[in-house]
């Protein structure tokens, strides 16, 4: 039945947002040297993590509003009028 | 009339016061009490007018019938109101006419015609004296051949002629002929009868004073003859000589003479009494008889009259003889009387003179003496010359006596004469009249016998008439039957052509329903196997519907049938119209590739579904974000509802809410109703509905494939009974 496939494929969509929050994580590692060379501040992590968290719930969120989406189209109105 | 119009133009006038009055009323308030005293008397004034302008119509018809008439005829009720007020106005002019009528046709009988009737109808206001009776004869008889004597009935002739405009009279009322010749009938009867009567009336009382005034006259003869002869014996016994007892015979004879004179005579009184009566009653009888006026007893009246004169005549006559005798007679009497008392006057001086003396002195002329005759002759002397005295004084007074006498007698002739001149007059009036009478009764013989002619004319003119009238008729019945005749011929011709037709048209009717039988049959039969291949192919399609019925059972649990394409195609082959062909086109192609899932198989995946769709319920197109996901989910954990509810008949709103869309579908689907489970499944929106889709489509599929495959068995089903022959 393929509405399951679809569920599961949100699922996986959520790990997706995992993956983007560690990214987001990571970036706050990566930054974390340069900011411990600077001060260490925990504050990249919740920053990145945010960051993450948001991008992986947009993310998620317009999965799952796919089918809803209305892609507009832009149509060229041509000089010449055609009946 | 004028008197109408006035009082209708019053009317006219009035009504308008009595309404401007209560118009005033109505409109202005302030007028007084004095206007509607004002309308009373109005209304009074206008009844009166309406009561005069009645009286005076009803007075003014009862003096002009035109009038009446002419109001009848325009008012509709109004002849009732006259009938009230007057009596009925159109009889009363007709019983004069009658009476005068009747009067008329006693007069003139012998069958008068009616059309002598009708215009001595026309002519009754003259009255019925001979002349005018003779002038209307002739007058009758005169207009007769002018009237168009035709064949029809001379009732309805009369009739038209009767109600002629003689408007001063009303129309006189028909009588049927038969009435009228019943009446003339009837009044000749009357008339024979009486005619009858009378002359046996006026023949006895004839006979009887015939008889009677033969007696008397014979009476006078016999009384007269007697008085004669007693005037005779009389003259005789006084002038004649002779012996005594010649004497005593005569007068004894005289005596008898007389007696029988006497008698005689009363014997005449008597007779003359008895013919005066018997003819006193025969002109009673002869009144009588002309009062009933019978003309046919004229002449028998007549007749009587003039006997009845005749009689009295004869009878005058002999009373006159009688009287003159009796006069005569009278004379002699005297004449005797005087003479018997000179003789006994005589007798008496002589039987003073000389006593012995006998009656009879004549022949004593030896027995007397001297003496007695001296004194005898003296006496005799003596009265000789008293005798001579007295006649000389007689001679004197003979003058004044013969003219006192011729006076006297003078008188008594005109008496006499007087008397005779009267009764000659009489006489001779009577005979005038007995005349005038006869000479009428010749003429009206004359007149009858001329109109009698006249009518033996017209009828000969009518017998002519009709004979001419009578050939024409027979002309046109002969043509009439002639054509009757022709027509009848035709009639029969055609209805032997009809016959004719009519057996050939059954014959063609017969052979045409006899080809049309074994047409019949020929057709019957070839349908008959036209039906049966039919038959064959209702059973193969039936067949192979029942094969596509068996494989959409052949589903499985998860998997679908098998594609139907096979069966489909078995059954496209064995549908042969229209209807059949739509329903295989119908099949979805899914069902046909793919097959369809088994309701059980649905069943179990919506209840997976059910509660999917119970935790996407709140997400829709608008609500799409990840905290209504949350939340709905959330939702889906809270809420409960029971597993099956019974879907209400009529869906509200609030039956709209996704959970309990889904218990009743449920419910519908535990029950085996995927078609309502699809409808209610249908209402589900938003991500609920995307989660159900494919669910959705799917039954839509079973669905489909389902009512197809039923139509179809159904469609076999029928198309096999209908083409299955009961046994």
């Amino acid at each position: 039945w393929g509405f399951l496939a679809v569920r599961i494929n949100i699922c996986i969509e959520l790990n997706v947002v995992n993956l983007l929050l560690l990214q987001a994580t990571g970036l706050g590692v990566g930054i974390v040297f340069s900011v411990i060379l600077f001060k260490r501040r925990t504050w990249p992590l919740w920053f990145g993590s945010g960051l993450g968290l948001g991008m992986g719930y947009n993310n998620c969120q317009h999965d799952f509003r796919s089918p809803y989406l209305v892609h507009g189209h832009i149509v060229k109105v041509s000089t010449e009028r055609k009946v | 009339f004028l008197k109408i119009c006035y009082v209708s133009a019053r009317i006219y006038f009035f009504p308008n016061f009595p309404n401007e009055n209560f118009a005033h009323l109505h409109h202005c308030r302030h007028y007084t009490a004095g206007e509607p005293s004002g309308a009373v008397k109005v209304l009074a004034t206008s009844l009166l007018a309406v009561s005069g302008g009645v009286g005076g119509t009803v007075l003014y018809a009862k003096w002009d019938p035109k009038f009446r008439a002419t109001v009848e005829k325009n008012v509709p009720y109004s002849d009732q109101l006259f009938s009230l007020a007057l009596g009925p106005a159109a009889k009363d002019a007709n019983l004069p006419i009658r009476k005068q009528v009747s009067a008329l046709h006693c007069d003139l009988d012998y069958g008068i015609t009616f059309i002598q009737l009708r215009k001595i109808c026309f002519h009754t206001v003259s009255h019925s004296e001979a002349s005018a009776e003779a002038t209307h004869i002739i007058s009758a008889i005169g207009e007769v051949p002018s009237i168009p004597a035709t064949c029809d009935t001379e009732a309805t002739a009369v009739s038209g002629e009767l109600t002629d405009p003689n408007t001063d009279i009303e129309p006189l009322r028909e009588r049927p002929v038969e009435e009228v010749t019943a009446r003339l009938a009837q009044q000749d009867q009357e008339e024979l009868d009486t005619l009858a009567s009378l002359s046996t009336s006026l023949d006895d009382s004839l006979a009887n004073s015939a008889k009677a005034t033969l007696q008397a006259i014979g009476a006078q003869e016999a009384a007269l003859q007697a008085i004669a002869q007693h005037t005779l014996r009389l003259r005789e016994a006084m002038e004649a000589e002779v012996s005594s007892q010649e004497k005593s015979a005569q007068w004894k004879e005289l005596e008898e003479a007389l007696t029988h004179r006497l008698s005689a005579v009363d014997d005449a009184g008597s007779a003359l009494q008895k013919a005066n009566e018997s003819l006193d009653s025969l002109k009673a009888i002869i009144e009588r008889s002309k009062g009933l006026k019978v003309p046919a007893a004229r002449p028998l009246i007549l007749a009587a009259e003039e006997n009845l004169h005749n009689m009295a005549v004869d009878l005058d006559k002999a009373v006159t003889q009688v009287q003159t005798a009796e006069s005569e007679a009278k004379i002699v009497s005297q004449y005797s009387e005087l003479v018997n008392e000179a003789k006994q006057q005589f007798q008496r001086e002589v039987t003073s003179l000389t006593p012995d003396i006998q009656a009879n002195w004549k022949g004593l002329t030896g027995k007397l003496s001297a003496d007695d005759l001296n004194a005898l002759i003296a006496h005799a002397h003596r009265r000789i010359d008293q005798l001579n005295r007295e006649l000389a004084e007689q001679r004197v007074r003979e003058q004044i006596h013969i003219d006192a006498a011729l006076d006297q007698q003078k008188l008594e002739d005109q008496r006499a004469l007087e008397k005779a001149v009267n009764t000659s007059l009489q006489h001779v009036r009577e005979e005038a009249r007995l005349e005038q009478e006869r000479k009428l009764a010749e003429l009206r013989e004359v007149m009858e016998a001329e109109m009698r002619t006249q009518l033996r004319r017209q009828a000969a003119a009518h017998t002519d008439h009709v004979q001419d009238v009578l050939k024409v008729q027979e002309q046109e019945l002969k043509a009439e039957a002639e054509q009757v005749l022709s027509s009848k011929m035709l009639e029969q011709e055609t209805r032997y052509r009809q016959l004719g037709q009519e057996q050939v048209d059954n014959f063609t009717l017969d052979m045409n329903a006899a080809y049309a039988r074994l047409k019949g049959m020929e057709e019957a039969i070839d349908s008959h196997v036209v039906a049966e291949e039919e038959a064959r192919r209702a059973h193969q399609l039936w067949l192979s519907v029942e094969a596509l019925t068996y494989s959409l059972k052949s589903a499985d649990v998860d998997t679908p049938t098998v594609p139907l394409e096979s069966s489909a195609k078995a059954v496209r082959e064995n549908c042969h119209d229209d209807f059949a062909v739509a329903l295989m086109s119908a099949l979805p192609e899914e069902s046909l590739q793919r097959g369809v899932y088994s309701e059980a198989a649905l069943r179990a995946r919506f209840n997976s579904l059910r509660s999917l769709a119970r935790r996407v319920a709140l997400v829709d197109e608008s609500h799409n974000s990840l905290y209504q996901y949350f939340l709905s989910y959330v939702q889906a954990a809270l809420l409960f509802e029971r597993k099956q509810e019974v879907p209400p008949t009529q869906l509200s709103s609030d039956d709209l809410d996704p959970f309990k869309l889904l218990s009743y579908a449920s419910y519908c689907l535990e029950h085996g109703d995927l078609e309502l489970a699809a409808k209610l499944v249908n209402q589900l929106r938003g991500e609920a509905r995307r989660v159900v889709e494919d669910w959705l489509t799917e039954a839509r599929l079973t669905l489909e494939t389902r009512q197809v495959v039923g139509l179809l068995s159904a469609y076999a089903n029928a198309v096999g009974l209908g083409t299955t022959q009961a046994p």
